[in-house]
């Protein structure tokens, strides 16, 4: 395609860029830092903060760059004493409504507002300052706290939650100097429709939005010595901590994490991936079984397409706009359900440790999972089966409350016998990555060989697009499985819940000839998950992804049924896929709710 | 604490079938459901959500923008005095005074017997004949003390 190319100036030099360009993007190019606030590259824009403001030459008025786009030949200045003038005033302005306690506040250190500050030189309040905060805390969500009190109304979650997930738990309210951003009622945030996704959070540039975090809990159980305190650690935050140490994105840490979560005292530190595996066994089974239900059986009542059910915020998501179609949901729960479910049931008892003495801890990309673990339903073992989730950003604060840097760690493996996880275990991790772990399992279940990809990597389904489909017809079956023969499976995969609603809304018109979808609520998956290191840009998603399949590909054991230490699982304890102890311990149902608010 | 089952509760469907379900009808729809019923209750706002459907957060972020739309139960007459300076430096504090006093309350409330609302509105361009009022969409200006007791007077004989 031939672009109409533009001639243009910053700050006195020549480029040539694309007609649309915006100037942001232009100096971007032109390795001109510009500062910003209220853009995001993840966002439409919205150019509300004027912090990005630039001169074009023959314009009277300042221009915010971020929403400048280059139709014509211009000449652009970046730097200019009213150019700084008025970023300071507009600085001065956002911190003169701020409550900026720097000192307790999560996002010291890694504030984009704090940044500025620094980088624009502000030594005074030039206008009054906050020094008491005006609004209380919300801190009524499992998943995210809400502090207004740091927000300067940027807007960046408000187009979060609506953009990218097609939520709109929050908005803009009055107008004005009295402007806020809240919530329908202005209820608290766990009175209306929230998926606990946290994107907001990833987004956001103060501390206004955080994650709900239990650190104190779990120091409190980890120096209780009577408590047996577990940790399971998901696939995605060993791609992702490393940032919090300095490491660039897309570099896999899982041995020095495992060294230095036994530093910090946990008693056990298990893998994620193996319960993965676990769902990849349960999950596949069931849409084997709902598929010779409905093609041998003809049974209508059975629902095709299954849809996974291991991301919480998805799955609240569902139970929100589509409380008629949960039977498409699989039963399954996610990794970290059954993994807490087994740990106090199977190895409570092969260890010989009484279950209520143990606390096990999920370190998760997410903060739906803290939402989900306190499910009523999820508490099948007898006890509460996950008693915490933990984001990555707050495993990594807790890393360095115990003195304790990742880069100086030894490597170490996971414990045995619940931490050994397959590749395909791993790459749940990704979006498209549950699919692909489906597929290699079914596939061979049905068949007796391995899936037709080169090295098992099913291209068509990893990427970014915000809608994959892919089709796979079964060829060769095994006898007890003929009636599969011949059989196109159509799958499709989608990340943010924004995709998600382009998939269910097909689903529900009976438009999607699927047979399995793979959703995610988080955009990029679970590595861009709500409770992974901030900033999360197109690029920095990527290199996690890049780091999850570089990782998975010299990994020993790279399809879920062949991981040795769950098919010991099924020998001792669970029988075989969808037993009737799988079915007590591994499968739930969802609960129906609204698409408005609660009142009462 | 129940979620609200709009399916069951309808207070405005009769309003609503008169609209297109565009985004662009949501505004006069709040108009016309603030007009007809006073203002815009929680149901109302999950009835235009569904309807449109968008977030009920926009329809009331929206609600929130414009504060000739209520969410609040309203008297018959709103009273809106002007705030802004001209009516200010013209005496607006008397006009005030009265105001209170003749309907005893104050301003965001409501008469018990539903019949007055009493507010502030920004400038409504009758600068030149400061103070001025509004009592719904009629303009009351060159306000006197004298002048407002009799308007009221006038709207309590009305009913
Ligand atoms: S949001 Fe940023 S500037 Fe405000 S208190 Fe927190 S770290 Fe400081
Ligand atoms: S957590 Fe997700 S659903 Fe909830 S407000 Fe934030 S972006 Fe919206
Ligand atoms: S909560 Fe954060 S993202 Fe949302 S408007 Fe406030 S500062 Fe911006
Ligand atoms: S970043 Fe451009 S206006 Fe906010
Ligand atoms: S200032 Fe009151 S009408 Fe203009």
């Amino acid at each position: 395609m031939n672009r109409e190319m533009i001639d243009i100036r910053i700050d006195g030099k020549e480029f040539k860029v694309e007609k649309g360009t915006t100037i942001l993007e232009a100096c971007k190019m032109a390795g001109i830092n510009i500062p910003t606030l209220c853009y995001h590259p993840d966002l439409t824009v919205a150019g509300i903060c004027r912090i990005c403001v630039v001169e074009i030459e023959g314009m009277k008025t300042l221009t915010p760059a971020c929403a400048f786009q280059i139709e014509r030949p211009v000449s652009v200045k970046t730097n200019s004493p009213k150019i700084r003038k008025a970023r300071r005033i507009n600085l001065d302005l956002l911190l003169s409504e701020h409550y900026g306690d720097c000192y307790t506040c999560v996002r010291n250190g890694k504030c984009e507002l704090q940044s500025l500050a620094r980088d624009y030189g502000i030594d005074n309040y030039r206008f009054p300052s906050v020094i008491k905060p005006k609004y209380e805390i919300d801190n009524s969500s499992y998943a995210i706290v809400r502090d207004q009190n740091k927000c300067i109304s940027c807007k960046r979650c408000i187009r979060t939650c609506i953009d990218l997930q097609k939520v709109g738990a929050l908005e803009t309210f009055g107008r004005g100097h009295s402007v806020r951003i809240s919530t329908a009622l202005n209820k608290p945030i766990a009175e209306v429709i929230c998926i606990n996704c946290g994107q907001c959070i990833n987004r956001c540039p103060t501390g206004a939005l955080r994650a709900n975090d239990p650190a104190d809990f779990i120091w409190e159980a980890i120096d209780d010595p009577e408590k047996f305190v577990i940790i399971q650690t998901a696939p995605s935050p060993r791609a992702a901590i490393g940032e919090e140490f300095g490491y660039p994105p897309g570099t896999s840490v899982t041995k020095k994490l495992n060294a230095a979560l036994r530093r910090i005292g946990f008693d056990r530190v298990f893998d994620t991936n193996f319960a993965a595996d676990l769902t990849i066994m349960e999950e596949g089974s069931e849409l084997i079984e709902r598929l010779k239900k409905r093609i041998v059986e003809g049974d209508e009542i059975v629902k095709v397409p299954m849809i996974t059910s291991c991301s919480p915020g998805w799955v609240k998501f569902a139970e929100h706009y589509y409380p008629e179609h949960l039977n498409h949901l699989s039963t399954c729960k996610s990794p970290q359900q059954m993994f807490g479910a087994i740990i106090k049931t199977y190895y409570a008892r092969k260890v010989g440790i009484d279950p209520s003495k143990i606390v096990v801890v999920a370190l998760m990309p997410c903060a739906a999972k803290k939402f989900e673990c306190n499910r009523p339903e999820m508490r099948d073992s007898g006890f509460k089966d996950v008693d915490f989730g933990l984001t990555t950003r707050e495993m990594a604060t807790m890393i360095k409350e115990a003195g304790i840097d990742l880069k100086d760690m030894p490597e170490k493996d996971f414990d045995h016998p619940l931490g050994l996880g397959s590749g395909a275990g791993l790459i749940f991790g990704a979006t498209g990555g549950v699919m692909e772990a489906a597929i290699r399992t079914v596939y061979e279940i049905v068949t007796g060989k391995p899936v037709p990809f080169k090295n098992l990597e099913i291209t068509p389904i990893r990427g970014m697009e915000g809608v994959r489909e892919a089709s796979l017809t079964i060829e060769n079956t095994l006898p007890e499985y003929r009636w599969l023969e011949g059989v196109t499976l159509n799958v499709a995969v989608a990340h943010g819940t924004a995709n998600a609603k382009k998939i269910m809304d097909k689903v529900v018109k009976g438009e999607a000839d699927y047979h399995f979808i793979e959703i995610m609520a988080c955009p990029g998956g679970c590595l861009g998950g709500g409770g992974q290191p901030i900033p999360t840009t197109p690029e920095i998603r990527m290199a996690r992804a890049r780091a999850i399949y570089e990782e998975e590909k010299n990994l020993p054991v790279r399809k879920s049924h062949e991981n040795p230490e769950l098919q010991q699982l099924y020998k001792e304890f669970l029988k075989h896929p969808l037993s009737e102890v799988s079915h007590k311990l591994l499968h739930t149902h969802y609960t129906p709710r609204g698409k408005y608010f609660f009142v009462g | 604490m129940v979620n609200i089952d709009i399916c069951k509760q309808k207070e405005i469907s009769g309003i609503l079938v008169r609209f297109e379900k565009r985004r662009d009808s949501l505004l006069p729809i709040l108009i016309e459901v603030n007009r007809i019923h006073g203002f815009i209750t929680p149901i109302a706002m999950a009835e235009i959500a569904e309807f449109l459907e968008i977030p009920v957060a926009e329809v009331h972020g929206v609600v929130s923008f414009y504060h000739f739309l209520s969410t609040k139960k309203r008297g018959k007459y709103t009273v809106r005095l002007c705030k802004t300076i001209s009516c200010e430096m013209a005496g607006k504090e008397k006009i005030e005074k009265i105001l209170k006093k003749e309907l005893g309350i104050n301003f965001g409330e409501t008469t018990s017997d539903g019949l007055f609302t009493l507010e502030y509105t920004n400038c409504i361009g009758m600068c030149d004949k400061s103070p001025a009022m509004l009592v719904n969409d009629n303009v009351y200006f060159n306000l006197t003390p004298e002048k407002v007791i009799k308007v009221i007077d006038e709207l309590r004989k009305r009913d």
